[in-house]
Order: C-alpha cells, then structure tokens, then sequence
C-alpha cells in the first residue's frame, strides 16, 4: 500500500500536474466574470429602461439561462451546436465552456444590477432631467454608478459562484483543475490527495478573490454608500 | 413693481390640466413669468402646486396645455426641445436631490459637462464660481452624506445657477430643513431674488414670501383661486382666502411653537 498523504507524490507530480489545470481554470475564470459583469450590467439597464420590447426578450433569455442547468447548456453548445442543420457551428472545447460561463453570470448579474438600478431614488433621476440631461445621460452618468456601488456585494457573490462552477468545464473535454484532478486520479489512484489539493486549490482561488472584491468596494467606497471609512 | 413691461414673458405656461390616477389634480392653471419676478404658489397640501411646478418643466408631461419659452411654443413630445426647456427651467426640490454618488463640486459640474460638452476643468471652475456664490467654496470635496440639510440644499442652488437658467422653480426649498437651517438657504434665495432672478417657489414661509415676491397664487383643489400682489392679498381683513389661509397658517405655528416652550 502507498503512502498515504505521501509529500513526496503531492509535491512532485501532484501539483506540478493540477498546476496546468489551475492555469486553465483561471483562463476561464477572469474573462468570464470581467466580460460576463459588464454584459450583466448592459442586461440589467435594459431590463429596467429599455423599450417594452427589449425588455421583454432580455427577460426571456434570463428566464431560459437561470432555468437550464449550466451542465446542459454546456452540452447543448459543445454537442448539441455542431449537429443543428445549416448551422454547424464548432466550439473548441475551451471557447464552448467560456461562452457558456459568460451568459450564465451575465444572466445572474443582470438580476443583481436589475434589484439596485430598481432601489435608486425617483428624485435622482427627476433632479438629472429637470437639469436638461437626456435618458440616457442620466442612466449612465447618476443611475448606474450609483447602482453599481451597490450591487457590488451581491455580484461579488456571483463571482464566487462562477469560481466553483467553472469546475463544470471538463465535462465538454475542456480541461481545467478539476479534470486535470480527475485524470490524475484515474491514473495514480490517490483520489484524498489530489482531491484535497484541487480543493485547497479552489478555496484560494475564493478567498483571493473575497479579497480582491473587497477591496474593489473600498476604493468605489463614497460616504453614503458601501463600505463606511 | 406690477407695470409690465410691453414685451412677451420669458415663460408661459397656459391652461395646465393634469390627472393622476384618474383624479384631476391641475384644473386649467396658467402662469407667465417677466423678468425679476417673483411668484409663490400658496396653497393647503394637496391643492396641486407641487404638480403645477413639475409640469412647468415637464418632470410630469401635462394632459393639456402649453409651453412657451419667450415668443416660441415648446415641443415637449421633441427630446431636443424638451431638453433645451429644463436648461433654461432650473429646479430646486424639497429634498434636494443631489447625486449622491458624487462631491459638491461634481454635483455642479456634471450638467455643464453633459449636457453642455464643457471639458471638466471649465466645468469644475463654474462649480466653485457656484458654490462661492452660495458661500460653500469650502465644502466643494465634500460628499452629500457629508453636508447639513441647509448645505445641501444651497449645493442644489448652485447645481441648477451652473445652467445658467432664465427662470428657477423651488418646490418647498425650505420644508425638508431643521428649523435653525432655513435661514441660511432663504438668504440666499433672497440674494438671487435680489439680483433679478425670476422664480416660481412653492413655499409655507408666509412672512418670506410676503417679502420677496411680487406676485401670490393661492390654489385650492388643482386650480388658482385667487392671484394678486402680496400687500392686495394678505392686507389685513382683505377677506380673501389667501389672507384667511394665512392667518390659521400662523395660528397653527404660533400654537405649535408655544406647545414646545
């Protein structure tokens, strides 16, 4: 029998292997909450100012995103997309799980942003069109960062979220920190090991990124709003 | 002070009706505003003057009724012509109303630089030249949380002095204020009454519109009843129901502050 937690496995092939997958992962990550924020943020303005009609068919595909599971829509875009007549649109692996990412936490972001573009006072945006400053101005200029401050816990929530579901990814071959894990398992048979670490790998990945948002709404920090100096 | 001058108002607004909810809230009300006056719409709560004001400047469109702004009728339906009307229509709400998001001088300078393509250094300059006016040069940095009552609401004179407008509208500038703070904002309206600068104000400070204004509008259920000079309305024993609104006005204060002693 093996050692069990044997550091020479741990160190010397263990995380060198998860190490690639890691890469991977925070190649998914980052872009997918960057480019999924500001897409969230676009949503949210839309399905509070937008005409009736925008309004609608971005609520429709919020509906449908937030009632799939995230596994299915990554099988749909990975497998389903390639077999639709006329269509045959191939995803590499990586692009198919990233498009999916962004949709789903664009999807919950907007809900977030929608709650706080909802709770901003009526007399702000009286005060900005009694100044002559058109919708749209006034949208971007005094409802959206005034919204944004206050979203920022909630979306930082999705953040951590899109963290623990990007371990979704290998299962449309895109191979992040938990597939790499998987594989290694499959050929090494320690499962403790290379689970804990992928799961030590995960929890820091979390945390730094609790950090990083946290100090995101110290500086955006104004009194009034967020975080009180 | 009620001698015309033969030329045509800076701002009309003729034949206002307004419903809400179903109910007539603005039953044909006209206003014509020269220059340096000085109108205050009196009224029990509820009678419509704050619904009159904000259909001046269609913060709310009126059902009927017309705008003029010097000798030209305004589209409000036009976003270009509704704009330019609320540049030269300033406002000052009951609860000021300023970004919160933003400093004093921010506050100031972000319709200069929208709506009027200023570069942000012109933009911040005309902010302080505002903020001294209104004696708040020192608090520019300052964020709204950060300000008194009577501070914010002289920061929200300067925001709407910053568009250089050719008439303001004040929707009860002074009711959201402690009472020791309503002085210092009075002051400073009554400095740019002083300077010419015609208003519309929605008050209950009786003794203070007595003093600035040069005309009274006393509106009772969505329509003007009566309209005249301070000193032909509120005359003592005039019989008109300005003065008789008036008088339980200050008996009611009267009382209220004898009830605190």
């Amino acid at each position: 029998m093996l050692d069990f937690l044997d550091p020479t496995f741990i160190f010397d092939r263990a995380i060198p292997y998860l190490n690639q997958g890691l890469l991977m992962s925070l190649g998914l990550i980052v872009p997918a909450s960057l480019i999924g924020g500001f897409i969230g943020v676009v949503m949210g303005v839309l399905r509070v100012f937008g005409s009736p009609w925008i309004r609608r068919s971005v609520d429709s595909i919020v509906a449908v995103i937030r009632g799939v599971p995230l596994t299915v829509q990554l099988m749909i875009l990975y497998f389903g997309l390639p077999s639709v007549p006329g269509l045959k649109i191939y995803l590499s692996p990586y692009a198919a799980a990233l498009i999916g990412f962004i949709v789903c936490t664009a999807s919950y972001q907007s809900e977030y942003v929608r709650g706080t573009l909802l709770s901003i006072r009526q007399g702000q945006i009286k005060a900005a069109q009694a100044l002559g400053m058109t919708r749209w101005q006034t949208i971007r200029s005094v409802i959206v960062p005034q919204a944004i401050r206050r979203a920022l816990p909630g979306c930082g929530n999705e953040i951590i979220y899109l963290v623990k579901y990007s371990s979704l990814a290998y299962i449309v071959t895109c191979i992040e920190l938990t597939g790499e894990a998987k594989i290694l398992v499959s050929r090494t048979f320690r499962p403790t090991e290379v689970y804990l670490i992928a799961a030590c790998y995960y929890l820091v990945m979390v945390s730094a990124a609790t950090w990083l948002l946290a100090r995101l709404e110290k500086a955006l920090a104004i009194p009034g709003f967020g975080v009180q100096k | 002070m009620n001698a015309r001058p033969n030329d045509t108002p800076i701002l009309r607004a003729e034949h206002f009706t307004k419903y809400l909810s179903g109910r007539k809230i603005l039953d044909d009300c006209s206003i014509s505003i020269y220059p340096g006056d000085v109108k205050v719409l009196i009224g029990p709560s509820g009678a419509g003057k704050s619904t009159f004001l904000q259909c001046i400047n269609c913060l709310l469109e009126p059902d009927e009724g017309e705008i003029w702004l010097g000798d030209r009728k305004v589209d409000v339906r036009n976003t270009r012509e509704l704009c330019e009307l609320r540049q030269h229509v300033g406002m000052i709400f009951q609860d000021f109303n300023l970004f919160d998001h933003l400093s004093a001088e921010d506050n100031v300078a972000l319709a200069p630089r929208k709506v009027r393509g200023m570069n942000k250094q012109e933009a911040l300059k005309r902010a302080h030249a505002e903020l001294r006016r209104v004696g708040l040069e020192d608090k520019a940095r300052l964020y709204p949380a950060e300000l008194s009552g009577g501070q914010k609401q002289r920061v929200a004179i300067a925001r709407a002095l910053a568009m250089d407008p050719t008439v303001l509208l004040l929707d009860e500038p002074t009711s959201a204020l402690d009472p020791e703070l309503v002085g210092e904002v009075l002051t400073v309206i009554r400095d740019l009454a002083s300077h010419g600068m015609p208003m519309i104000m929605v008050t209950h400070q009786m003794e203070f519109a007595q003093a600035v204004a040069t005309e009274i509008l006393f509106m009772e259920q969505g329509r003007v009843i009566e309209q005249g000079s301070p000193d032909e309305l509120l005359a003592p024993g005039s019989q008109t129901r300005t003065q008789d609104f008036c008088v339980r006005l200050h008996d009611l204060c009267g009382g209220e502050a004898a009830a605190q002693e």
